[in-house]
């Protein structure tokens, strides 16, 4: 290997070496028997799995967290659906400005969606409510599920529409038959990404939680504010694992999905 | 037989890509698609779209409306150094981002195979952990007894443990790291589209690697880099869980000081400051989605 | 099935003044046209000129502007296209990815409420038809290309359609498959009986398959009629020039004799086929094949009448079957000549001097 090939190659590894430091950092620390965050650990062990599994006021936030992204879902899911079908086929005009109200989300800073839903919300006693976070988390899940779907719809040769039509199947038959079956690894992706936008969700989160729902990254950051504890580090371990798997699933599936 | 249901569709179109399904079924029912898409779109109106338009006008005063909040703002030096801090960290994040990801979306578009793969997968792994998580990765990476500080010592290059955490470098790196993803993905995109047998014409007319890079893939791999500029920067602008975890007590973004306003309850002036900040960042990106190419790449690397 | 003008298995449509426009574009401006129940009817044209939106029309995806389709006497313009009991083969086949072959025929049979033991029946029936036995289980994906418009063909006849509507559905596919594919399709339709309604823009395949042939120009039908017709006898210049290869002469009329037009062509006398009756001094174009001109020797002159012309080698081409020969006249109009390449048939060479006949039946004036 010559000088010229080494070193972009040495250049680039450092860049991917401090993509992956701080993610296994997390993982070797979880690991740790310390009681304080400290690098290298002293010693090994399960301690602070133990803690977070032990512990109440860790586990009711991960139930509560898991609730309320897997409400996020269905509800995220079913009306991301039902809007993609329908803006696919709405007049240009009207489905630009229509996208452009549901794909905001993504566009808008989150600290201002965060006090603009937290200033309604408050009004109507939605604040410290699993509803209020269900709903607030659903505007956010949304634009995934509609990005997701309006793909797998576009991807849709007309032609087999088309093709359904002239063997007899009525446009609801085409719709059951042919394309909802083809859109079903768009609607999947779209909801793993709902679920993750729901889980990891901490800035509204923060607003919304208030004292009755307290979600895990809620849980998760006001320990940091407070306390540095290392079960932290096995808590994000655990959701790092849960993310890594079910994106990896949606990546998958979106590399692959496409029944061609 | 065929069923006799009166049901009638209306002329189908894909979203967000370009291909158009030119079909047109009888006269259609424009009632239809609108039916659909309705229940999200009232659904975004009440829960989003109403109350952050609500809040915003909150900025205009509590009893009538006055600008007197937005008058304020020049001569508001809190809000001017936040403000200046939020665009500096913004700037240094993407400059950062973008010589980092530069070379890591070549290399991930010049591998093949098990190489390629490898790499992606250390993009994709801590962009698809939490911020949260992430953040505080570096906080035990930065922190007095932290990895950084620990190797710093035991090779003994200083003596005592560093202050990095709670610094605005420790911002800027925390940052970089959660954001170069979003700059490495658009530009390898980019990179992706370009004609192949583009560079092997240079080569054949004489050009160097060197040159061919500069002349030929440099350039045309800009709209990937606009989209990842603009991505990173409007991003870094809106930033909130990472600067309030390992950022400076004395140094607080935008976003922040709107957070620290509304705990102090002073609605007008936290949405005066939400207002500037959205329209910072629409501004932003209205002006980049006018170079050309620029679209196409910003969609394709959405998450 | 309804009754009117149908006999047999295959619907009779007829078109009238059929018309579809978009904006200020007409793609079909003005289609009438009657396709007898059973036959093998090929719309022919080159790409914008509306045959794909005409059979749309009758499909029932595109909704005309003007003018009426009906199908065995009823009219179904308005009709939705899954009420019209009218089979359909696309062009890149349009099979269901997410079915097996074997659902993917069954579907249409399943939208008509077939019991499934009647469906699994009728599918292995159409499988045979299409010599596909037991490629039931497979997936679209993991056949030839070949296949899976034999597959689109079975499915779209497996209901016992009395129409069949075909948009282009060999142009994906290389010569050697299209030919067999061609042969094939030409045996189901005799077999099966009923109508079948061809797209296509292809002449040659046209010519192998067709009962009769329109050929369609600029939204409108230029003619109708059997291969040999539109062969033999086309009616304009853009027909001649579109089905084969045709020879143009530009001629001066200078009289009638009987149902000829005599003409002088390149100084001289020829005579031609002529429907019209034009007047004398009047500049026309005669057309003629290239494979019935023959070179003549002074002496040996063929017994049926003709006409003979004088002209110059300019190019001389071997191609296999036959030679091709590029010709000038003395007042430099391009002639192509193609002979079979016998042995016994002496090859000229370029530059040489040449006299070339052929029959006045075989002239015809456009």
């Amino acid at each position: 290997m010559t000088i010229g090939r080494l070193l972009p190659a040495t250049v680039v590894g450092l860049i991917l070496l401090f993509l992956a430091l701080p993610i296994m950092v997390v993982l070797v620390v979880s690991f740790s028997e310390a009681t304080y965050l400290t690098f290298p650990p002293p010693a090994f062990g399960l301690r602070w799995y133990r803690a977070y599994f032990g512990n109440d006021d860790w586990l009711r936030p991960t139930w509560l967290s898991l609730a309320v992204a897997a409400a996020v879902v269905v509800l995220s899911t079913v009306l991301g659906t039902l809007a993609s079908l329908g803006l696919a086929r709405l007049p240009r005009p009207l489905r630009v400005v229509a996208s452009g109200l549901i794909l905001s989300p993504l566009i808008v800073p989150v600290i201002v969606v965060a006090i603009g839903i937290y200033y309604a919300f408050s009004r109507f006693g939605l604040v410290g409510t699993p509803v209020g976070l269900v709903l607030a988390h659903t505007c956010l899940a949304v634009p995934f599920v509609v990005t997701s779907v309006s793909a797998s719809l576009a991807g849709i040769d007309p032609r087999l529409e088309q093709a359904a039509q002239s063997l007899g199947a009525t446009p609801r038959g085409t719709f059951l038959q042919v394309t909802l079956p083809l859109i079903r690894p768009g609607v999947i992706v779209g909801a793993l990404f709902a679920f993750i936008t729901s889980f990891d969700e901490l800035v509204v989160s923060l607003f919304l939680s208030g004292s009755g729902a307290i979600t895990l990254p809620r849980r998760m950051w006001d320990d940091l504010r407070f306390a540095i504890d290392p079960t932290i580090a096995a808590v994000s371990t655990l959701t790092i694992v849960l993310t890594v798997a079910l994106l990896g699933v949606a990546h998958f599936l979106r590399k692959h999905g496409d029944v061609r | 037989m065929s069923e006799v249901v009166q049901a009638e569709r209306g002329p189908p179109g894909p979203l967000i890509s370009t291909r158009v399904a030119a079909l047109e079924v009888r006269a259609p029912k424009r009632l239809t698609p609108l039916l659909l898409a309705a229940p999200l779109l009232l659904y975004m109106l009440a829960f989003y779209a109403l109350p952050v338009l609500a809040m915003l006008l909150r900025s205009l005063g509590e009893t009538e409306w006055t600008f007197t909040h937005y008058a304020a703002l020049p001569t508001d030096t809190v809000f001017l150094k936040t403000f200046w801090n939020t665009l500096y960290t913004a700037l240094i994040v993407t400059a950062g981002t973008l010589l980092l990801g530069y070379p890591v979306a070549l290399a991930l578009v010049r591998t093949k195979g098990v190489t390629a793969a490898l790499i992606l997968v250390v993009i994709l792994l801590p962009f698809w952990t939490s911020v949260l998580v992430r953040s505080y990765a570096w906080m035990a990476l930065m922190g007095r007894h932290g990895l950084i500080n620990e190797a710093l010592v035991a090779a003994g290059l200083v003596e005592r443990p560093l202050r990095i955490l709670n610094t605005p470098l420790a911002t800027q790196i925390a940052m970089i790291h959660i954001l170069l993803p979003y700059m490495i993905l658009p530009i390898a995109n980019a990179l992706r589209q370009i004609d192949p047998s583009l560079a092997r014409a240079a080569s054949g007319l004489g050009a160097s690697p060197w040159h061919t890079f500069r002349q030929v893939t440099l350039p045309l791999s800009m709209p990937g880099v606009a989209a990842g500029v603009l991505l990173v920067f409007v991003l870094s602008l809106g930033f909130y869980i990472t600067p309030a975890m390992v950022g400076g007590p004395r140094e607080i973004t935008l976003s922040m000081l709107i957070a620290q306003q509304v705990d102090q309850l002073n609605w007008s002036y936290a949405a005066c400051l939400s207002a500037v900040l959205l329209v910072s960042a629409l501004a932003l990106i209205g002006l980049f989605y006018r170079l050309p190419g620029i679209g196409n790449a910003f969609r394709m690397s959405a998450r | 099935m309804r009754d009117g003008a149908s006999t047999g298995h295959g619907a009779a449509v007829a078109l009238r003044g059929l018309e579809k426009s978009y904006e200020r574009v007409a793609a079909v401006a003005g289609v009438s046209l009657d396709i007898h129940s059973g036959e093998f009817l090929t719309l022919l044209g080159p790409s914008g000129s509306g045959k794909t939106t005409t059979l749309m029309m009758i499909a029932g995806f595109e909704m005309p502007t003007a003018g009426d389709i009906a199908i065995d006497g009823q009219s179904v313009v308005g009709m939705p296209p899954y009420k019209r009991n009218i089979g359909m083969v696309f062009q890149n086949y349009a099979l269901f990815p997410h079915l097996t072959v074997a659902d993917n025929i069954g579907f249409p049979l399943k939208q008509r409420g077939v019991a499934k033991a009647e469906r699994l029946r009728l599918v292995g029936e159409a499988l045979e038809l299409v010599h596909l036995p037991g490629y039931g289980n497979r997936y679209p994906r993991q056949l030839s290309g070949g296949q899976q418009q034999r597959v689109a063909l079975a499915r779209a006849i497996v209901f016992q359609p009395r129409l069949l509507l075909m948009d282009e559905p060999l142009g994906a596919l290389d010569k050697q498959l299209r030919e067999n594919l061609q042969l094939e399709m030409r045996r189901l339709h005799a077999d099966l009986g009923i109508t079948f309604i061809y797209v296509t823009h292809d002449q040659e395949e046209a010519l192998t398959m067709s009962d009769r042939i329109a050929v369609m120009n600029e939204g409108l039908v230029a003619q109708v009629g059997r291969p040999e017709e539109l062969y033999d006898r086309p009616a304009s210049r853009f027909v001649a020039g579109f089905i084969g290869e045709s020879n143009f002469l530009p001629a001066i009329v200078r009289g009638l004799e009987g149902d000829l037009v005599v003409a002088e062509c390149d100084g001289t006398i020829v005579r031609a086929v002529c429907p019209s009756r034009p007047a004398s001094g009047e500049p026309v174009m005669l057309t003629t094949r290239p494979e019935r001109m023959r070179f003549i020797d002074a002496a040996t002159a063929p017994e049926t009448p003709h006409n003979r012309i004088r002209v110059t080698v300019t190019e001389a081409v071997f191609a296999g079957e036959r030679c091709r020969y590029m010709l000038r006249t003395l007042d430099g109009t391009s002639i192509v000549l193609k002979e079979p390449s016998s042995a016994a048939i002496r090859r000229r060479s370029v530059g040489e001097q040449a006299e070339i006949a052929w029959s006045v039946a075989d002239t015809i004036l456009v």
